[in-house]
């Protein structure tokens, strides 16, 4: 009995250890808040590095713990996008009830899609979400009456937050926002992928077929998850939209997928701030190479895919963990 | 009528180019089930050699096909060798990478070098124009262009049912660790294969210029198409890359013909729903590993 208990105890101790935050953490999120301070004028700039990081939180949550591989993501950034764009664009003002239509119709949509990839191999899988991306784009590029087509959706206002706090040209108001709902957001992936849910799907990423004989429902799992991402997804495409008042085609193109998708290895899968992290790197890179020459960037984005999925597997913070882990080996040695 | 026979024929000669750039995919992903997403910058690099061949060395559009095919198998080896190789064992996603990777690369090395506009190809005169056929026009090109991949499949098929080779092939597509077993090197049989693929789809590409267009977006532009067929068809089947590449032509051009406004629209629908009453392809077998 006592030693049932014992046990017990042992597993709760361990989820518990895996839920604190830890110090590196807290200083991630209080630089966030320094950034305010220190880069005012590059705010706008900021919150979409924030935004992109959202977006590829969500797209960690299934690519990185459930090891879904997908090229269609943007479909719900997109969808997300849209949605608090025409709400806006139709006399909807609030941000927040914009926020919220957003992420729930992204979800519904992601539930939908999720049952579409119940079938087949990893190869029909990365088929059917890059058709989905593709099939919305090409829906929303042909209904030009509604969505404005590949001029983009115009007329986007936005009303105040908590009717105080307007949206200004410096993006002042739109950072603390874009960070406020971000950190949310992060603090309930962060929970949930930490509970035994989490771990569960872990478990399918790595071998579906011990997953389901230890009792795991796959697929009830799968389907949660890809929604629940969808969710995420969707509000980041909203946060897009709200603080940059305009809804361009580009958030629903292959392109956006792809560079998700690197951007998420670039920081390194299943580790949370992998996409942050690859946010940052990637947006700085891009604004800075993109400016000498368009070319460069994507020859250096290229060269940097292949010599990364060849050497040097696990991004910026699994190379990190990797020298951390060698510097305490070290200094064990140097103790024992 | 007419227009619709019309539309059939160019349909058909859309798919017989889809077909040889494809069917080398196809076999690859069959034997090694190596997700190659850049399957298309080969087709990229023969189109573009065949443009700089006819216009800066001067050679004529029939004698550059064969260096084409040549030259980006050849090439193909070189990548197969280095990038291609480490990867065989690896996650679906890691080759996912690799070959995104390949393709941003090759985009940006040809808009470097080529620029960014349209490849112009100049095409021989017994090619261009057109025959009268029971009222219709029929293109000279499209009718070269059939015939030779009518030729190509007539090969492959004779190479693959009746060689020595095709037989380790199909051997080690069917069951790569038995074939093993009974003496087939499937790595060195991989790699002869992979070229042969690779300078194929050179040789498709090189066919194309006139029908597809040649822009250094054609990788990106074409990825679905290409991996729609192989995917449809069955990975490993050359009849199912048949009959899905010519399905998949004759439904575009005939979808852009008579219902242009919905665009693209068509052929990804088709392809989500193709994939979800056939996940395994058309005639694709499943796989015993």
């Amino acid at each position: 009995m006592s030693d049932n208990l014992a046990k017990a105890s042992r597993h709760v101790s361990f989820l518990r250890g895996r839920e604190r935050w830890k110090s590196a953490e807290i200083a991630f999120w209080l630089t966030l808040v320094g950034v305010y301070f220190v880069f005012p004028s590059s705010l706008v700039f900021a919150s979409q590095i924030l935004i992109t990081g959202l977006f590829a939180l969500s797209l960690d949550m299934i690519l990185g713990y459930a090891g879904i591989v997908t090229l269609g993501h943007a479909a719900f950034f997109g969808i997300g996008a849209y949605t608090a764009g025409l709400m806006a664009a139709h006399g909807w003002h609030d941000p927040f009830l914009g926020l919220l239509v957003a992420g729930v119709t992204a979800g519904i949509a992601g539930y939908l899609c999720s049952f579409l990839l119940s079938k087949g191999g990893d190869l029909t899988r990365l088929m059917i979400t890059l058709g989905i991306g593709l099939l919305l784009y090409e829906v929303v590029n042909s209904a030009t009456k509604y969505t404005g087509g590949v001029d983009g959706l115009q007329g986007v206002e936005i009303g105040k937050l908590f009717g105080v706090f307007g949206f200004d040209l410096y993006g002042k108001t739109a950072y603390i926002y874009v960070l406020i709902i971000s950190f949310l957001l992060f603090v309930f992936t962060r929970s949930m992928m930490n509970s035994p849910y989490g771990l569960a799907l872990r478990s399918i990423r790595e071998n579906q077929t011990r997953a389901l004989a230890i009792g795991i429902p796959i697929s009830a799992c799968l389907t949660n998850i890809y929604s629940i991402a969808a969710v995420i997804a969707g509000i980041a495409g909203a946060l897009l939209t709200q603080t940059t008042q305009f809804v361009g085609i580009d958030v629903l193109s292959f392109q956006r997928s792809a560079d998700l998708l690197l951007i998420l290895i670039i920081g390194g899968t299943a580790t949370m701030y992998g996409g942050f992290v690859g946010a940052v790197v990637f947006l700085l890179a891009q604004n800075w190479l993109s400016n000498l020459n368009p070319q460069y960037w994507q020859f250096f984005l290229g060269i940097l895919l292949i010599v990364m999925t060849l050497y040097l597997r696990g991004g910026i913070l699994g190379g990190f963990s990797r020298l951390v882990n060698l510097f305490r080996h070290w200094r064990n040695k140097e103790h024992s | 009528m007419h227009s619709f026979l019309g539309v059939l024929f160019d349909g058909l000669a859309y798919g017989a180019l889809l077909f040889v750039i494809s069917v080398g995919l196809s076999i690859t992903l069959g034997l090694m089930g190596f997700n190659n997403l850049a399957h298309g910058v080969f087709a990229m690099a023969g189109g573009y050699l065949l443009v700089t061949l006819i216009s800066k060395a001067g050679i004529g559009f029939l004698p550059a096909l064969p260096i084409v095919f040549c030259v980006v198998a050849l090439g193909s080896l070189v990548l197969e060798r280095t990038l291609y190789r480490p990867l065989y064992k690896s996650t679906p996603l890691n080759q996912v990478l690799l070959s995104v990777g390949i393709i941003f690369v090759a985009t940006a090395g040809v808009n470097y070098l080529w620029g960014p506009g349209q490849q112009p190809v100049v095409i021989p005169e017994w090619l261009s124009g057109q025959y009268a056929v029971l009222g219709l026009d029929l293109s000279r090109y499209r009718l070269f262009l059939m015939v030779i991949v009518a030729a190509i499949t007539l090969a492959l098929v004779f190479g693959l049912e009746r060689t020595r080779f095709g037989a380790k092939i199909r051997a080690s597509v069917d069951n790569q660790r038995t074939a093993e077993s009974m003496g087939i090197r499937v790595d060195r049989v991989f790699q002869l294969t992979f070229a042969l693929g690779s300078g194929l789809a050179g040789l498709g590409g090189a066919l194309g210029v006139d029908v597809l267009g040649l822009d250094p977006n054609f990788a990106i532009k074409y990825l679905v198409y290409f991996l729609l067929v192989v995917v449809v068809g069955g990975p490993g089947s050359v009849f199912g890359t048949l009959l899905a590449a010519l399905l998949l032509g004759v439904a575009d051009i005939a979808g852009k013909y008579y219902v242009p406004q919905l665009g693209a629209f068509i052929i990804y629908a088709a392809m989500i729903i193709l994939l979800l009453l056939f996940p395994h392809g058309l005639l694709g077998r499943r796989k015993s590993r």
